[in-house]
């Protein structure tokens, strides 16, 4: 069996009796770059939080490595320690600042030392930009600047792979800008695989290697980006496509 | 007339100054040490009662979060529910009939019923703080793979405390007036000088007059204590923006790591002059 890092096996969620996800199959391999489209409320976002172990799984697997990592409720913490995530709502620590944001993981779930944590941390900072505002507490910082924290406070725990969830829907459209430039960075230079739930088809069709659409809880389509956006095969895709590029 | 209650106020000083003054320490040392005590209790069934419980947990975990819920919601009926008062009487007098046991020590059993009425009031106050916080901060925290304790103790009950200082606040200047009640199993605070007193020398008036501006100058002093103390916890209003020369040691010298691994092992390779 090859290799994936990620590989999500006939997973389905419920709300009660809502099915928000139906029976999703796919795989994530070493240096990929999917991005997952689709209208709001297809359960992109649902299952991205899946695969973080954020939201109980009703049936399936998630296969880390070839390990079911969905049957360990009682301790995911080194496996979400692996696989991090930049949310939406940024979800910085408000008590902490900057720096102790990217510093706090490090020392407390991987054990690292004070003083290489806060190494990282800079080293990281740095990369997406925001090291001279180490010393700022996040109600401080406008809301890209949070978000290239949040992604720094990943990456400083130097997951295997990075979730995506939305990370530009709650910034300014002038602040979209930076925040899509880590990403690109990330994934073009420093070959991250990565995740990625965005509504910014401009990233997934120039940055991703690999698109989802999803559409009411099933995988629609899936393909390389040049596939999915030049030649969609199905007619929902297609009007999926139509309308989002045309407004 | 006023200057007859001055020249009585200034006799009783004279006579009973410090008699009084031990009933401010005492009562200042019970007041402060319950509180801290109340407040660990009281972070301490917040912490119990949030732990998660998820539907698919194994069964013996789910009885057992059920269990110290339920217990946790019963001291804290019961203790808010009953005049401390007699909580005192309660516990001081039946202690002989449940144990065999009495205290001979009265500080002893003022510090046990102050500070498990006060935990009682800080246990609801804690949740509340805790439920108030942005379940953002709680996925933040799980999504580095930080464990319900290290959420709690770094990230959770942080802000919790800054936001319920005032109840904090609130507790203490409840407890310094409220302490008084223990008069009942014989606790001589600074209200039990003034029975003692004022019954020998029959002054009431005038040492009602220094019991009431006595206590003004306690509860004073603590809300303006706190008030600093909640300034400080809110942390500065702005911050410096930091040049990049700090960066100059790791920018640079620190790759990051095409496999997983330590990031400084490349960073070793490269002083060691090793081929990658």
């Amino acid at each position: 069996m090859s290799e994936h890092i990620l590989e999500i096996r006939h997973l389905s969620k419920t709300f009660g009796s809502h099915a928000v996800l139906k029976d999703i199959d796919f795989t994530v391999d070493q240096g990929d770059v999917t991005t997952i489209i689709g209208a709001s409320g297809s359960g992109k976002s649902t299952l991205l939080r899946c695969i973080n172990l954020l939201e109980t799984l009703t049936t399936g697997e998630i296969l880390f490595h070839g390990r079911d990592v969905s049957k360990e409720r009682i301790n995911p913490s080194a496996y979400r320690a692996k696989v991090g995530m930049v949310f939406q709502s940024f979800n910085l620590f408000n008590n902490l600042t900057v720096l102790a944001n990217c510093m706090i993981g490090q020392q407390k779930v991987l054990k690292i030392h004070k003083d290489e944590a806060k190494k990282r941390a800079l080293y990281y900072l740095n990369k997406v930009g925001m090291a001279p505002y180490i010393n700022a507490r996040p109600d401080q910082i406008s809301g890209g600047q949070k978000q290239r924290v949040a992604i720094a406070r990943a990456l400083a725990m130097e997951p295997e792979v990075l979730l995506f969830d939305e990370p530009t829907s709650a910034l300014d459209p002038e602040m979209v800008g930076e925040v899509l430039d880590v990403m690109k960075s990330l994934a073009t230079k420093d070959k991250m695989t990565m995740l990625v739930v965005t509504h910014e088809m401009s990233f997934a069709r120039e940055v991703s290697t690999h698109v989802v659409y999803m559409a009411e809880g099933v995988i629609e389509e899936e393909g390389p980006p040049t596939k999915i956006f030049s030649n969609p095969e199905k007619e929902r895709t297609r009007e999926f496509l139509r309308r989002i590029l045309n407004a | 007339m006023l200057t007859q209650l001055f020249s009585d106020i200034g006799s009783l000083w004279a006579k009973y100054g410090t008699v009084y003054l031990t009933g401010i320490a005492n009562t200042l040392i019970l007041a402060v040490t319950a509180t801290l005590i109340g407040c660990v209790i009281g972070f301490l069934c917040g912490i119990l009662q949030t732990i998660p419980c998820g539907s698919n947990e194994n069964i013996i975990r789910r009885i057992l979060l059920k269990l110290i819920r339920i217990i946790i919601r019963a001291y804290v009926e019961i203790f808010r529910g009953t005049p401390m008062i007699l909580q005192a009487v309660f516990i001081y007098y039946g202690m002989p009939y449940f144990f065999g046991v009495s205290f001979k020590d009265i500080w002893t059993v003022s510090i046990i019923v102050v500070s498990i009425n006060t935990g009682a009031y800080m246990a609801e106050s804690v949740r509340g703080g805790i439920i108030s916080i942005d379940p953002g901060q709680f996925e933040g925290a799980k999504s580095i793979g930080m464990n319900h304790w290290q959420t709690m103790l770094y990230i959770i009950l942080p802000q919790t405390l800054r936001n319920i200082m005032p109840q904090i606040g609130n507790n203490y200047i409840i407890n310094v007036k409220d302490t008084s009640v223990m008069f009942i199993i014989g606790f001589s605070d600074f209200f039990a000088v003034h029975k003692m007193v004022s019954g020998a020398v029959f002054k009431y008036f005038p040492s009602a007059f220094m019991e009431m501006a006595g206590y003004l100058c306690l509860t004073l002093l603590a809300s303006f204590l706190l008030r600093k103390l909640e300034k400080k916890l809110a942390g500065k209003s702005n911050y410096e923006l930091v040049s990049t020369d700090q960066l100059v040691m790791t920018a640079g010298t620190y790759n990051y790591p095409k496999e997983a691994g330590s990031p400084f092992e490349e960073v070793n390779k490269d002083l060691k002059g090793e081929k990658k």
